[in-house]
Protein backbone atom coordinates (compact mmCIF):
# COMPACT_ATOMS: atom_id res chain seq x y z
CA UNK A 1 0.00 0.00 0.00
CA UNK A 2 1.19 3.51 -0.56
CA UNK A 3 0.21 5.75 1.88
CA UNK A 4 1.03 9.20 0.25
CA UNK A 5 0.92 12.31 2.78
CA UNK A 6 2.60 14.66 0.61
CA UNK A 7 -0.56 16.60 0.82
CA UNK A 8 -0.12 17.11 4.08
CA UNK A 9 2.66 19.09 3.36
CA UNK A 10 5.00 17.41 6.22
CA UNK A 11 8.38 19.12 7.49
CA UNK A 12 11.10 18.48 9.83
CA UNK A 13 10.52 21.17 12.43
CA UNK A 14 6.27 20.42 12.37
CA UNK A 15 7.47 16.85 12.67
CA UNK A 16 9.61 17.74 15.30
CA UNK A 17 6.54 19.75 17.12
CA UNK A 18 3.84 16.60 17.05
CA UNK A 19 6.44 14.09 17.70
CA UNK A 20 7.28 15.82 21.19
CA UNK A 21 3.51 16.34 21.87
CA UNK A 22 2.91 12.91 21.36
CA UNK A 23 6.00 11.70 23.30
CA UNK A 24 4.53 14.29 26.28
CA UNK A 25 1.18 12.58 25.96
CA UNK A 26 2.96 8.55 26.32
CA UNK A 27 4.90 10.19 29.53
CA UNK A 28 1.94 11.44 31.16
CA UNK A 29 0.45 7.72 30.08
CA UNK A 30 3.17 6.11 32.00
CA UNK A 31 3.23 8.57 34.92
CA UNK A 32 -0.80 7.57 35.30
CA UNK A 33 0.30 4.33 35.23
CA UNK A 34 2.99 4.57 37.92
CA UNK A 35 0.93 7.21 39.65
CA UNK A 36 -2.90 6.87 39.02
CA UNK A 37 -5.48 8.98 40.21
CA UNK A 38 -4.06 11.99 37.93
CA UNK A 39 -3.26 13.45 41.22
CA UNK A 40 -6.22 16.03 42.03
CA UNK A 41 -5.62 19.08 43.67
CA UNK A 42 -6.77 22.58 44.09
CA UNK A 43 -3.82 25.44 43.57
CA UNK A 44 -3.25 28.94 42.62
CA UNK A 45 -6.89 29.15 40.16
CA UNK A 46 -8.72 27.74 43.37
CA UNK A 47 -9.98 24.99 41.77
CA UNK A 48 -9.31 21.24 41.22
CA UNK A 49 -6.97 20.01 38.62
CA UNK A 50 -5.56 17.08 36.76
CA UNK A 51 -2.18 17.25 36.03
CA UNK A 52 -4.00 16.34 32.59
CA UNK A 53 -5.51 19.98 33.33
CA UNK A 54 -1.91 21.16 34.12
CA UNK A 55 0.08 19.61 31.00
CA UNK A 56 -2.74 20.96 28.98
CA UNK A 57 -2.82 24.54 30.73
CA UNK A 58 0.78 24.48 29.68
CA UNK A 59 0.64 23.87 26.05
CA UNK A 60 -2.01 26.58 25.76
CA UNK A 61 -0.03 28.91 27.21
CA UNK A 62 3.09 27.84 25.65
CA UNK A 63 1.23 28.57 22.76
CA UNK A 64 0.10 31.82 24.26
CA UNK A 65 3.57 32.64 25.25
CA UNK A 66 4.89 32.54 21.52
CA UNK A 67 2.50 34.12 20.08
CA UNK A 68 3.23 37.39 22.08
CA UNK A 69 7.16 36.62 21.65
CA UNK A 70 6.70 37.08 18.22
CA UNK A 71 4.28 39.93 18.16
CA UNK A 72 6.14 41.68 20.74
CA UNK A 73 9.98 40.80 20.87
CA UNK A 74 10.82 39.23 17.71
CA UNK A 75 10.85 35.57 15.32
CA UNK A 76 14.15 34.44 17.69
CA UNK A 77 11.88 32.11 19.63
CA UNK A 78 14.25 30.39 22.13
CA UNK A 79 13.65 32.45 24.65
CA UNK A 80 9.79 32.38 24.52
CA UNK A 81 10.54 28.37 24.66
CA UNK A 82 12.63 28.78 27.90
CA UNK A 83 10.15 31.28 29.18
CA UNK A 84 7.30 28.73 28.00
CA UNK A 85 9.78 26.20 30.05
CA UNK A 86 9.63 28.27 33.72
CA UNK A 87 5.72 28.64 32.96
CA UNK A 88 4.95 25.05 32.78
CA UNK A 89 7.42 24.19 35.51
CA UNK A 90 4.72 26.46 37.50
CA UNK A 91 1.86 25.28 36.54
CA UNK A 92 2.94 21.76 37.66
CA UNK A 93 4.29 23.03 40.80
CA UNK A 94 1.34 25.88 41.94
CA UNK A 95 -1.72 24.93 39.63
CA UNK B 1 -0.09 -0.13 43.89
CA UNK B 2 -3.82 0.01 44.04
CA UNK B 3 -5.61 1.89 41.61
CA UNK B 4 -8.46 4.10 41.85
CA UNK B 5 -10.65 3.18 39.03
CA UNK B 6 -9.98 0.59 36.26
CA UNK B 7 -8.72 1.89 33.32
CA UNK B 8 -9.38 0.03 30.62
CA UNK B 9 -12.39 1.29 30.09
CA UNK B 10 -10.61 3.68 27.87
CA UNK B 11 -10.20 1.47 25.30
CA UNK B 12 -13.93 1.39 24.59
CA UNK B 13 -13.26 5.18 23.51
CA UNK B 14 -10.86 3.71 20.95
CA UNK B 15 -13.34 3.85 18.38
CA UNK B 16 -14.36 7.74 18.42
CA UNK B 17 -10.50 8.74 19.07
CA UNK B 18 -10.05 7.08 15.59
CA UNK B 19 -12.72 9.22 14.19
CA UNK B 20 -11.77 12.28 16.10
CA UNK B 21 -8.22 11.43 14.62
CA UNK B 22 -9.87 11.26 11.12
CA UNK B 23 -12.14 14.41 11.15
CA UNK B 24 -9.89 17.06 13.40
CA UNK B 25 -6.33 15.88 14.37
CA UNK B 26 -4.94 15.34 10.93
CA UNK B 27 -6.66 18.51 9.01
CA UNK B 28 -5.24 20.56 11.93
CA UNK B 29 -1.74 18.53 11.72
CA UNK B 30 -1.59 19.60 8.16
CA UNK B 31 -2.74 23.23 8.86
CA UNK B 32 0.02 23.60 11.18
CA UNK B 33 2.38 22.41 8.52
CA UNK B 34 0.69 24.98 6.09
CA UNK B 35 1.31 27.68 8.65
CA UNK B 36 4.91 27.17 8.28
CA UNK B 37 5.43 27.30 4.19
CA UNK B 38 4.04 29.26 1.19
CA UNK B 39 2.43 27.70 -1.75
CA UNK B 40 1.97 28.42 -5.41
CA UNK B 41 -0.34 25.28 -6.08
CA UNK B 42 0.61 22.13 -7.46
CA UNK B 43 1.52 20.63 -3.92
CA UNK B 44 4.89 22.70 -3.68
CA UNK B 45 5.82 23.85 -0.42
CA UNK B 46 8.64 26.51 0.46
CA UNK B 47 9.69 26.69 3.78
CA UNK B 48 8.79 30.20 5.40
CA UNK B 49 8.88 29.48 9.01
CA UNK B 50 7.26 32.05 11.63
CA UNK B 51 6.56 34.45 9.12
CA UNK B 52 2.52 34.77 8.10
CA UNK B 53 2.24 34.39 12.05
CA UNK B 54 4.29 37.47 12.57
CA UNK B 55 2.38 38.97 9.76
CA UNK B 56 -0.48 37.98 11.06
CA UNK B 57 0.16 40.24 14.22
CA UNK B 58 1.15 42.79 13.00
CA UNK B 59 -2.02 42.88 10.80
CA UNK B 60 -4.28 45.73 11.24
CA UNK B 61 -6.64 43.90 9.26
CA UNK B 62 -6.68 40.63 11.28
CA UNK B 63 -6.42 43.36 14.74
CA UNK B 64 -9.48 45.35 13.34
CA UNK B 65 -11.51 42.23 12.23
CA UNK B 66 -10.93 40.67 16.29
CA UNK B 67 -11.88 44.34 17.50
CA UNK B 68 -15.21 44.06 15.19
CA UNK B 69 -16.05 40.17 16.61
CA UNK B 70 -15.46 41.22 20.34
CA UNK B 71 -17.70 44.51 20.05
CA UNK B 72 -20.36 42.37 18.12
CA UNK B 73 -20.27 39.96 20.80
CA UNK B 74 -20.53 42.27 23.56
CA UNK B 75 -23.70 43.92 21.83
CA UNK B 76 -25.22 41.08 21.27
CA UNK B 77 -25.31 39.44 24.30
CA UNK B 78 -26.17 43.27 26.26
CA UNK B 79 -29.31 43.03 23.52
CA UNK B 80 -30.22 39.31 23.80
CA UNK B 81 -29.48 38.46 28.06
CA UNK B 82 -31.81 41.04 29.03
CA UNK B 83 -34.08 40.80 26.50
CA UNK B 84 -34.59 36.85 26.98
CA UNK B 85 -34.57 37.48 30.44
CA UNK B 86 -37.68 40.11 29.76
CA UNK B 87 -39.75 37.70 27.29
CA UNK B 88 -39.15 34.41 29.61
CA UNK B 89 -40.53 36.18 32.67
CA UNK B 90 -43.69 37.95 30.60
CA UNK B 91 -44.43 33.99 28.89
CA UNK B 92 -47.35 31.96 30.44
CA UNK B 93 -46.45 29.14 32.71
CA UNK B 94 -49.79 27.41 32.85
CA UNK B 95 -52.66 26.51 29.90
CA UNK B 96 -52.86 26.49 26.25
CA UNK B 97 -50.26 29.67 25.86
CA UNK B 98 -47.49 27.48 27.11
CA UNK B 99 -47.21 24.84 23.93
CA UNK B 100 -47.90 28.11 21.38
CA UNK B 101 -45.41 30.31 23.06
CA UNK B 102 -42.96 27.41 23.15
CA UNK B 103 -42.91 26.90 19.82
CA UNK B 104 -42.98 30.58 18.26
CA UNK B 105 -40.18 30.73 20.35
CA UNK B 106 -37.98 27.64 19.19
CA UNK B 107 -38.81 28.53 15.68
CA UNK B 108 -36.07 31.06 14.56
CA UNK B 109 -33.43 28.59 16.04
CA UNK B 110 -35.12 25.53 13.68
CA UNK B 111 -33.55 27.83 10.89
CA UNK B 112 -30.88 27.12 9.23
CA UNK B 113 -28.17 30.04 8.74
CA UNK B 114 -28.03 30.44 5.22
CA UNK B 115 -31.85 30.80 5.29
CA UNK B 116 -31.61 33.50 7.78
CA UNK B 117 -29.01 35.24 6.27
CA UNK B 118 -31.48 35.24 2.80
CA UNK B 119 -34.65 36.46 4.83
CA UNK B 120 -33.05 39.32 5.99
CA UNK B 121 -30.61 40.40 3.02
CA UNK B 122 -34.23 40.47 1.23
CA UNK B 123 -36.25 42.08 4.01
CA UNK B 124 -34.23 45.09 4.40
CA UNK B 125 -33.53 45.58 0.40
CA UNK B 126 -34.77 49.04 0.28
CA UNK B 127 -36.63 48.22 -3.55
CA UNK B 128 -38.56 44.98 -2.50
CA UNK B 129 -37.70 44.23 1.35
CA UNK B 130 -40.52 44.95 3.86
CA UNK B 131 -37.93 46.64 6.07
CA UNK B 132 -36.09 48.68 4.31
CA UNK B 133 -38.83 49.77 1.41
CA UNK B 134 -41.09 50.87 4.79
CA UNK B 135 -38.04 52.19 6.92
CA UNK B 136 -36.95 54.56 3.79
CA UNK B 137 -40.71 55.51 2.98
CA UNK B 138 -40.57 56.87 6.74
CA UNK B 139 -37.94 59.05 5.84
CA UNK B 140 -34.71 57.32 7.53
CA UNK B 141 -32.72 56.66 4.91
CA UNK B 142 -31.56 53.17 5.46
CA UNK B 143 -28.98 51.31 3.13
CA UNK B 144 -27.54 48.07 4.45
CA UNK B 145 -25.64 47.93 1.29
CA UNK B 146 -23.78 51.26 1.05
CA UNK B 147 -24.18 52.67 4.71
CA UNK B 148 -21.97 50.79 7.55
CA UNK B 149 -24.01 51.54 10.22
CA UNK B 150 -27.70 50.30 8.74
CA UNK B 151 -25.61 47.35 7.82
CA UNK B 152 -24.21 46.88 11.47
CA UNK B 153 -27.82 47.18 12.60
CA UNK B 154 -29.18 44.91 10.15
CA UNK B 155 -26.56 42.24 11.19
CA UNK B 156 -27.34 42.77 15.21
CA UNK B 157 -31.35 42.63 14.66
CA UNK B 158 -30.73 39.45 12.10
CA UNK B 159 -28.88 37.96 15.37
CA UNK B 160 -31.15 39.00 18.40
CA UNK B 161 -34.21 37.60 15.80
CA UNK B 162 -32.38 34.23 15.43
CA UNK B 163 -30.88 33.71 18.75
CA UNK B 164 -32.82 35.83 21.50
CA UNK B 165 -35.13 32.74 21.68
CA UNK B 166 -32.01 30.53 22.74
CA UNK B 167 -31.97 32.67 25.72
CA UNK B 168 -35.68 32.77 26.54
CA UNK B 169 -36.22 29.33 26.24
CA UNK B 170 -33.20 28.63 28.89
CA UNK B 171 -34.20 31.13 31.16
CA UNK B 172 -37.83 29.40 30.95
CA UNK B 173 -36.38 26.23 31.56
CA UNK B 174 -34.70 27.68 34.69
CA UNK B 175 -37.97 29.99 35.98
CA UNK B 176 -40.40 26.68 35.33
CA UNK B 177 -38.09 24.71 38.04
CA UNK B 178 -38.57 27.43 40.75
CA UNK B 179 -41.19 25.80 43.31
CA UNK B 180 -43.82 27.20 44.04
CA UNK B 181 -43.02 27.37 48.03
CA UNK B 182 -40.62 30.30 47.19
CA UNK B 183 -43.58 32.51 45.66
CA UNK B 184 -45.87 31.82 48.04
CA UNK B 185 -43.50 32.59 50.90
CA UNK B 186 -42.91 35.55 49.27
CA UNK B 187 -46.27 36.69 49.10
CA UNK B 188 -46.17 35.95 52.91
CA UNK B 189 -43.27 38.14 53.48
CA UNK B 190 -44.70 40.72 51.37
CA UNK B 191 -42.38 40.88 48.61
CA UNK B 192 -42.67 43.61 45.86
CA UNK B 193 -42.18 42.15 42.30
CA UNK B 194 -39.07 43.32 41.99
CA UNK B 195 -37.18 41.47 45.02
CA UNK B 196 -39.18 38.24 43.90
CA UNK B 197 -37.19 39.02 41.04
CA UNK B 198 -34.09 39.98 42.21
CA UNK B 199 -34.14 37.47 45.03
CA UNK B 200 -35.67 33.87 43.64
CA UNK B 201 -36.13 34.39 39.91
CA UNK B 202 -32.48 35.63 39.45
CA UNK B 203 -30.43 33.40 41.77
CA UNK B 204 -32.35 30.35 40.34
CA UNK B 205 -31.62 31.74 36.74
CA UNK B 206 -28.00 31.86 37.64
CA UNK B 207 -26.83 28.47 35.86
CA UNK B 208 -29.02 28.98 32.81
CA UNK B 209 -27.93 32.20 32.36
CA UNK B 210 -24.20 31.35 32.62
CA UNK B 211 -24.55 29.04 29.51
CA UNK B 212 -26.85 31.09 27.74
CA UNK B 213 -24.07 33.54 28.25
CA UNK B 214 -21.17 31.55 27.27
CA UNK B 215 -23.28 29.67 24.33
CA UNK B 216 -24.15 33.22 22.75
CA UNK B 217 -20.70 34.52 23.14
CA UNK B 218 -19.22 31.50 21.46
CA UNK B 219 -21.30 31.41 19.32
CA UNK B 220 -21.11 34.85 17.97
CA UNK B 221 -17.36 34.95 18.01
CA UNK B 222 -17.59 32.54 15.22
CA UNK B 223 -20.04 33.91 13.55
CA UNK B 224 -19.73 33.69 10.19
CA UNK B 225 -22.67 32.30 7.72
CA UNK B 226 -25.11 35.16 8.61
CA UNK B 227 -23.50 38.29 7.86
CA UNK B 228 -21.49 36.64 4.46
CA UNK B 229 -24.76 35.95 3.15
CA UNK B 230 -26.50 39.27 4.13
CA UNK B 231 -23.52 41.56 3.65
CA UNK B 232 -20.46 39.67 2.61
CA UNK B 233 -18.56 41.39 4.94
CA UNK B 234 -19.30 44.84 3.91
CA UNK B 235 -19.66 47.63 2.88
CA UNK B 236 -15.66 47.41 2.97
CA UNK B 237 -14.67 45.63 5.63
CA UNK B 238 -17.34 47.06 8.03
CA UNK B 239 -18.53 43.61 8.84
CA UNK B 240 -15.88 41.40 8.25
CA UNK B 241 -15.39 39.32 10.70
CA UNK B 242 -12.85 36.92 12.10
CA UNK B 243 -14.17 33.84 10.05
CA UNK B 244 -15.06 35.73 7.06
CA UNK B 245 -11.93 37.34 6.93
CA UNK B 246 -10.44 33.93 7.55
CA UNK B 247 -12.65 32.67 4.48
CA UNK B 248 -11.17 35.32 2.25
CA UNK B 249 -7.94 34.63 2.64
CA UNK B 250 -8.02 31.04 2.36
CA UNK B 251 -10.10 30.69 -0.64
CA UNK B 252 -10.91 34.32 -1.89
CA UNK B 253 -6.49 35.03 -2.20
CA UNK B 254 -5.45 31.14 -1.72
CA UNK B 255 -3.08 32.68 0.62
CA UNK B 256 -2.78 29.08 2.50
CA UNK B 257 0.16 29.55 4.50
CA UNK B 258 -1.45 32.97 6.32
CA UNK B 259 -4.92 31.30 6.10
CA UNK B 260 -3.36 28.49 8.02
CA UNK B 261 -1.33 30.76 10.78
CA UNK B 262 -4.86 32.76 11.22
CA UNK B 263 -6.46 29.03 11.41
CA UNK B 264 -4.39 28.61 14.30
CA UNK B 265 -4.43 31.81 16.49
CA UNK B 266 -8.35 31.81 16.04
CA UNK B 267 -8.55 28.33 17.35
CA UNK B 268 -6.32 28.89 20.41
CA UNK B 269 -8.27 31.89 21.24
CA UNK B 270 -11.65 29.67 20.70
CA UNK B 271 -9.89 26.64 22.48
CA UNK B 272 -8.93 29.23 25.44
CA UNK B 273 -12.42 30.61 25.37
CA UNK B 274 -14.01 26.47 25.60
CA UNK B 275 -11.43 25.62 28.56
CA UNK B 276 -12.87 28.57 30.26
CA UNK B 277 -16.50 27.50 29.77
CA UNK B 278 -15.74 24.15 30.43
CA UNK B 279 -13.39 25.17 34.23
CA UNK B 280 -16.73 27.62 34.78
CA UNK B 281 -19.00 25.09 34.39
CA UNK B 282 -17.91 22.06 35.95
CA UNK B 283 -16.72 24.13 38.95
CA UNK B 284 -20.38 25.95 39.19
CA UNK B 285 -21.59 22.12 38.98
CA UNK B 286 -19.45 21.15 41.77
CA UNK B 287 -19.64 24.27 43.95
CA UNK B 288 -23.21 23.23 44.10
Amino acid sequence: MNLDLTWMAWTWPTAAFFGTIFLLLCGMAAWEYASPGGNPRVGVLRFETTRGDRLFLSLLGSAFIHLAWLGLVGPNLWWALALSVVYAVGVFRYV
Amino acid sequence: MEKTWNNKAWFLVLPMLVLVAFSAVIPLMTVVNYSVQDTFGNNVFFWAGTEWFEELLHSNRFWEAMARNLIFSFIILAIEVPLGIFIALNMPKKGWGVPVCLVLMALPLLIPWNVVGTIWQVFGRNDIGLLGYYVNALGIHYNYVQDKYDAWVTVIIMDVWHWTSLVVLLCYAGLVSIPDAFYQAAKIDGASRWAVFRYIQLPKMQRVLLIAVLLRFMDSFMIYTEPFVVTGGGPGNSTTFLSIDLVKTALGQFDLGPAAAMSLVYFLIILLLSWIFYTVMTNYDAER
